[in-house]
């Protein structure tokens, strides 16, 4: 148990090591991640001026722009760039050997390197954030109230980890597939689209507004941002938080169930 | 002296190799195309999405549903464009200085920035161009037909709108060009790439948004300064909202653009001469 704990310990030491080298860089792309929302931020202006500033949606102007900021908290738990087309090409380069013959796992190995990533991408990006976020504190209607403030940050864990999980999925399909990308495309298109990260998905007219909430992509943006903003309260709040584990447990069980069908029919590409 | 017919049929053979190369992976081109117009079209859906909400971009600035949609057209055209003329040589250019690959360019009896500006075409994103236009298309007819304040087209409004869309097309190849060659100095510029993207999203709205205490400096500076917000506005204005309801004409913009146009590219050239004298060749 406790030569297993610090298998695991050095693996994220490793990785966290990695993360940290370019850290200049790192801070200053993250500055520069702010900046397409100026454009939206003005364009909303324009759309709020042309109806009289009244509500759109259940959001003021305010909401809005405080709604944008949030949902790049979200992302920035929820994304996992290059992940499922690292573990595709790993099962076509048949790198993935090493997963299969050493006393590692592949998928909790990766998530270790993940959340080291995330642990780096914290510390360095911790300061433009919070410049950005003082800078517009007048946008946000104050602090989130104690539960919803626990509850947003419960379900960015929560989002973290369905982010991990679902894309992982996807990059297991690479051992029917070996080529992801097209696959990975149309995520990315509808996940652009309906994790809410382009508008407040209570724009939606219904039925699509309810049917996309039947779906695992609002919790990647969207629902984390409600939630801190105040959106939710009570029993939607509840609801959706159990639903948002709901799909987190769903993924982990289809990762390992294509895991352990995936090695079945796995044949070694490769050198 | 340089021949300017050879020039032409120069710039013919790079377009006949890339459609060669192209479709000798046809499925994949099949794929680009219908992957860039499915972009497209989730952002149509966006602006739709938005339009349920609102009838106007902006309080009194013209910009209504059918309005914005033949700027977004715009937008699409002058893209469309860049991407498949320019886009897929300038992102070799700093991968050309760091492996020496601009040597052979330089010994070629042919101008080196017409060379490894227009080598590669990347026709697949002529989908988009092609989405773009049935999208003006379908907006001008709206715009012609409605009861209340027809669009009125002429002849040289057409003829206009084509000059300034290649004058838009002209400014950000000027912008790009100079970025990229800015890597003779730097040895890479991803980051400037970047940049780029950036700069080049403030032209993907009417100019009209940018209003108030801090809309006011960034609308002058992307006019005056980095000319991006003239590429897209002043074509969609000229076909779309010639005289914005306030009462002011486009035209004065329209002659500045000239300048513009004129101004980059001579910038743009003047910057990547400088840039060249300063390469040194990293080959062996």
């Amino acid at each position: 148990m406790y030569s297993r704990a610090l298998t695991w310990w050095t693996i994220l030491r490793i990785a966290l090591a990695e993360r940290l080298v370019y850290r200049g860089d790192f801070a200053l792309g993250t500055l520069m991640r702010f900046l397409p929302i100026i454009t939206q931020i003005f364009l909303w202006f324009a759309v709020f001026q042309a109806r009289g500033n009244e509500q759109l949606a259940g959001y003021s102007y305010r909401d809005f722009v405080a709604y944008y900021l949030l949902t790049m908290i979200a992302r920035a738990f929820s994304s996992m760039p290059g992940l499922a087309s690292g573990i595709a090409g790993q099962i076509r380069s048949g790198e993935i050997k090493k997963f299969l013959i050493q006393p590692i796992d592949l998928l909790g190995f990766l998530l270790l390197g993940r959340i080291a990533h995330k642990l780096a991408y914290y510390a360095v990006a911790a300061l433009p954030f919070a410049l950005v976020f003082f800078l517009c504190r007048d946008f946000f209607p104050g602090w989130p109230s104690a539960t919803n403030l626990a509850a947003g940050i419960l379900s960015l864990i929560l989002c973290f980890l369905l982010g991990y999980y679902l894309e992982a999925c996807m990059g297991l399909v690479g051992f029917w597939w070996l080529e992801v990308s097209s696959l990975l495309f149309v995520y990315m298109l509808f996940s652009f689209f309906l994790s809410g990260h382009m508008f407040p998905l209570d724009m939606l007219p219904e039925p699509w507004k309810t049917l996309v909430m039947l779906t695992p992509l609002p919790y990647l943006a969207y629902f984390p941002s409600a939630v801190l903003l105040g959106k939710m309260q009570g029993g939607e709040l509840v609801f959706g938080l159990l639903a948002e584990a709901g799909w987190v447990v769903f993924f982990i069980v289809l990762s390992r169930v294509v895991f352990h069908y995936g090695t079945r029919r796995y044949s070694a590409y490769g050198g | 002296m340089p021949n300017h017919a050879s020039y032409l049929s120069v710039f013919l053979t790079f377009a006949r190799n890339s459609l060669v190369r192209d479709m000798t992976f046809r499925i994949n081109f099949l794929i680009e195309c219908a992957s860039s117009v499915t972009w497209t079209a989730m952002n149509l859906g966006f602006y739709l999405l938005i339009f349920q909400h609102t009838d106007e971009i902006g309080a009194d600035t013209g910009w209504g549903k059918w309005e914005f949609f033949a700027f977004l057209a715009t937008t699409m055209l002058v893209n469309s464009l860049v991407q498949a003329f320019f886009m897929p040589n300038c992102e070799d250019v700093s991968e050309l200085i760091r492996t020496g690959g601009l040597d052979f360019a330089l010994l070629k009896p042919i101008d080196t920035q017409f060379l490894i500006s227009l080598e590669k075409i990347d026709w697949s994103s002529l989908a988009n161009f092609a989405a773009g236009l049935v999208l003006l298309v379908v907006s001008l007819v709206r715009m012609t037909a409605r009861p209340e304040s027809p669009l009125v087209l002429t002849p040289t409004t057409v003829a206009l709108y084509v000059f300034y869309v290649l004058c838009g097309v002209a400014i950000l190849y000027s912008l790009m060009i100079s970025l990229s060659a800015t890597s003779i100095w730097l040895g890479q510029n991803r980051s400037l790439y970047d940049f780029w993207f950036y700069i080049t999203n403030f032209s993907r709205y009417p100019m009209e948004i940018y209003d108030g205490r801090w809309g006011r400096p960034l609308r002058w500076a992307f006019t005056y300064l980095i000319p991006v917000l003239i590429v897209v506005n002043v074509p969609a204005q000229i076909i779309a909202r010639p005289i914005a309801p306030g009462g002011s004409s486009v035209w004065p913009l329209a002659i500045f653009a000239l300048l513009a146009t004129a101004g980059s590219l001579a910038a743009s050239r003047w910057v990547f001469q400088t840039a060249l004298r300063n390469y040194r060749s990293a080959s062996s």
